[in-house]
């Protein structure tokens, strides 16, 4: 991949499996479809090309089974990196998650260590519907022992899911569908961004938004809107981790705004969102001047039909409604900016699914 | 004294049966005292097994069991002290206290694990062969498991796996007709042989009495020198039989879920002195020597167990994480 160029998201996925495979000559990269003629999305080109069917392979749709072989190779030493094309596949393997690779580094008192990485794709719109859109980082932030990755950008990307890799534990690696197609500058062949540290997009004032994944990018819109259209500054910071937490940089930021609305891509109960409002009522309760704002999935399950979800995903106007609402500024006028030209249930309008 | 191969042959598989048994009763024995606080599977009459792997399988090949796992453990070598400190929740434990009885490991002679869910180390010992084949190492994987584990879903995913990539693996399936309290009738159909319908799926598949140490030597033996050859993998079925509770020191016949008739059945199928019973006029010294020598180690286990220090109660924060 030539430096300083654009790539896309699925490019720095790709280009972080490469470096990754040939650092570690005893990696092993699969999941169902890593070698069939779509290549998960094109972020597996190349690698059986380049590193040979013994590394790079496709498998039984045995997702538990899979989960515990690369617990098992990762105790020998061999690194894995699992994928599944929608993280709903994955939930036929929370036990080996849940109670082998979380575990397996506390209860037999810190001996070895599991360092897999399971990169799960995230569905949303095209009438993905109740069992290909879950986003259920909350789950596993529930849990001791893994970590949660979820960037927003695809240099971030590239970056997270090398240190994903090369981190001596397990990983969840979660790339939202609607973000494959998004480009960043790439800038160095490898380089680290370190697990759980946050990134702040726009520094400002007034108000800080939280953000992970995909509704970074809706948050940066509201950002510049808020600005343009109220002077008001949000400072945007884009999580990239969700587990570890960047309490650092959450807390440091709403000494200075004051104000916070924390957005997840998950239902609202139990979100990730809550948990974050949730330690700040506790620890900083004191901080903030108005009632914190959560905007998250509502609790029901996704429809499918485009006009089920029309309305159904938080947008920019969404988030700038709701900043404006806690500063009581009035704007009707909101909902008629950003009013959409194409239909709601794609990133883009090149965007033709079919999944 | 000239002792034949088959008599060293018969004085290991005795010692090796009678070191687990005696392991396991002296748990039993001292249960109650309250000291060893967490759930503990004992396999008191299913000591064949383990005992005849324990002359086969090398130090070099991984191995991984289920929550009941003691005489696998010991069996590939794992240190007799750590387990007995792990079991009291002791510091000096295999597991540093953190895991207990159903979580034992010793990493220096490539016992790499067992668990509390059922079937849930399978896929990982199928890893560790997929490592191994990887590596062109030469090891074997032996996975132990019960007959409920092949009621799992995950037995089905992980034996296709290792078939479809002929990974030097063994599974090894000590069916000893109950899972929990549940009787095999309540579990699989009527007449199901669980080789048969393993047989299906495609790896090489071999079972016999779990109980007559010798024919198990040989079973493990013939599947060992294949799977080396590059044949695996193999699933091999013993029958053999729990003596006591499912989870705890004391028989429990009294609770009426299985017939004192098939319990006398198998307590005649006893492994340990059955074998005895064929040596005991030729090597009368010698068993006595083993015995000896097997009840010093064990009380010299507990006591190291018992004069442990605990962890300290920080140490629970500690170890999340690797660095």
């Amino acid at each position: 991949m030539p430096n300083n160029k654009k790539f896309t998201f699925t490019e720095a996925v790709n280009d972080a499996l490469h470096i990754a495979m040939k650092k570690d000559k005893k990696m092993i990269c699969y999941g169902l479809g890593v070698t069939d003629p779509k290549r998960v999305f094109s972020t597996t080109l190349n690698l059986k090309k380049k590193f040979g069917s013994n590394r790079v392979f496709d498998v039984p749709t045995s997702e538990n089974a899979l989960t515990g072989v690369s617990i098992g190779a990762a105790l020998d030493g061999v690194r894995s990196v699992v994928t599944h094309q929608r993280l709903d596949f994955f939930l036929l393997a929370m036990d080996q998650l849940v109670n082998s690779a979380a575990k397996w580094y506390y209860m037999f008192g810190s001996q070895r260590s599991v360092p897999i990485t399971i990169r799960l794709i995230l569905g949303r719109g095209w009438g993905q519907g109740p069992t290909h859109s879950q986003n259920l980082q909350a789950w596993f932030n529930h849990i001791p022992g893994i970590k949660v990755v979820m960037p927003s950008f695809a240099d971030d990307a590239k970056g997270l899911l090398l240190s994903s890799i090369f981190d001596p534990n397990p990983v969840i690696f979660l790339e939202h569908r609607w973000l494959h197609n998004t480009t960043a500058i790439n800038k160095r062949h490898d380089y680290r961004i370190k697990i759980g540290k946050a990134k702040i997009c726009k520094t400002g004032k007034h108000i800080t938004i939280l953000s992970m994944s995909y509704l970074t990018l809706e948050a940066l819109k509201a950002a510049k809107y808020l600005y343009e259209k109220h002077k008001i500054s949000a400072e945007v910071i884009d999580l990239r981790t969700i587990k570890p937490l960047d309490w650092q940089t959450i807390f440091r930021s709403i000494k200075k705004t004051k104000r916070l609305l924390v957005l997840d891509t998950g239902f609202t109960t139990g979100s990730v969102a809550s948990e974050i409002i949730a330690k700040i009522s506790i620890e900083k309760f004191n901080t903030l001047k108005s009632a914190p704002i959560r905007l998250a999935m509502p609790d029901v399950p996704e429809p499918t039909s485009p006009a089920l979800t029309k309305n159904f995903y938080t947008r920019a106007d969404d988030i700038v409604i709701s900043v404006l609402k806690s500063l009581r500024i009035n704007d009707k006028h909101v909902k008629l900016d950003f009013k959409q030209s194409g239909p709601a249930d794609v990133p883009d309008p090149s965007f033709k699914g079919p999944f | 004294m000239v002792y034949s191969l088959k008599d060293r042959l018969y004085l290991k598989l005795y010692k090796n049966m009678y070191r687990i048994r005696s392991v396991e009763e002296e748990i039993a024995k001292r249960y109650n005292e309250g000291k060893m606080r967490c759930p503990t599977h004992l396999s008191i009459g299913q000591e064949a097994v383990p005992a005849a792997f324990s002359q086969l399988a090398s130090q070099k090949d991984f191995a991984v069991s289920s929550h009941r796992g003691h005489a696998h453990y010991l069996s590939k070598g794992g240190n007799l002290k750590s387990m007995i400190a792990e079991i009291y929740g002791k510091k000096t434990g295999c597991s540093k206290g953190k895991g207990g009885s159903m979580h034992l490991i010793d990493l220096s002679v490539n016992f790499m694990g067992t668990s509390a869910i059922v079937g849930n180390s399978i896929p990982v010992g199928v890893g560790l062969g997929l490592s191994a084949k990887l590596k062109k190492s030469k090891q074997i994987s032996f996975i132990f498991f019960g007959d409920g584990a092949v009621e799992e879903g995950v037995f089905y995913e992980s034996i296709n796996f290792a078939t479809v990539k002929k990974l030097p693996v063994i599974f090894i399936c000590e069916n000893n007709l109950y899972s929990v309290y549940s009787p095999l009738s309540v579990r699989q159909p009527k007449g199901r042989s669980i080789s048969k319908m393993v047989n299906a799926i495609g790896p090489k598949v071999l079972s016999c009495d779990g109980n007559d140490v010798i024919k198990v030597h040989k079973t493990i033996n013939t599947a060992i020198s294949k799977t080396r050859k590059g044949e695996g993998p193999f699933f091999l079925e013993f029958f053999t039989y729990r003596w006591l509770e499912h989870c705890g020191p004391n028989y429990d016949n009294d609770l009426g879920y299985r017939a004192q008739t098939e319990f006398n059945k198998w307590k005649r199928k006893e492994p340990i002195n059955n074998l005895r019973k064929k040596i005991i006029k030729k090597f009368h010294k010698e068993i006595k020597n083993i015995e000896d020598e097997v009840n010093r180690e064990i009380i010299k286990a507990f006591n190291f167990a018992e004069k442990s220090p605990f962890p300290s109660p920080a140490d629970a924060h500690k170890g999340v994480y690797a660095k």
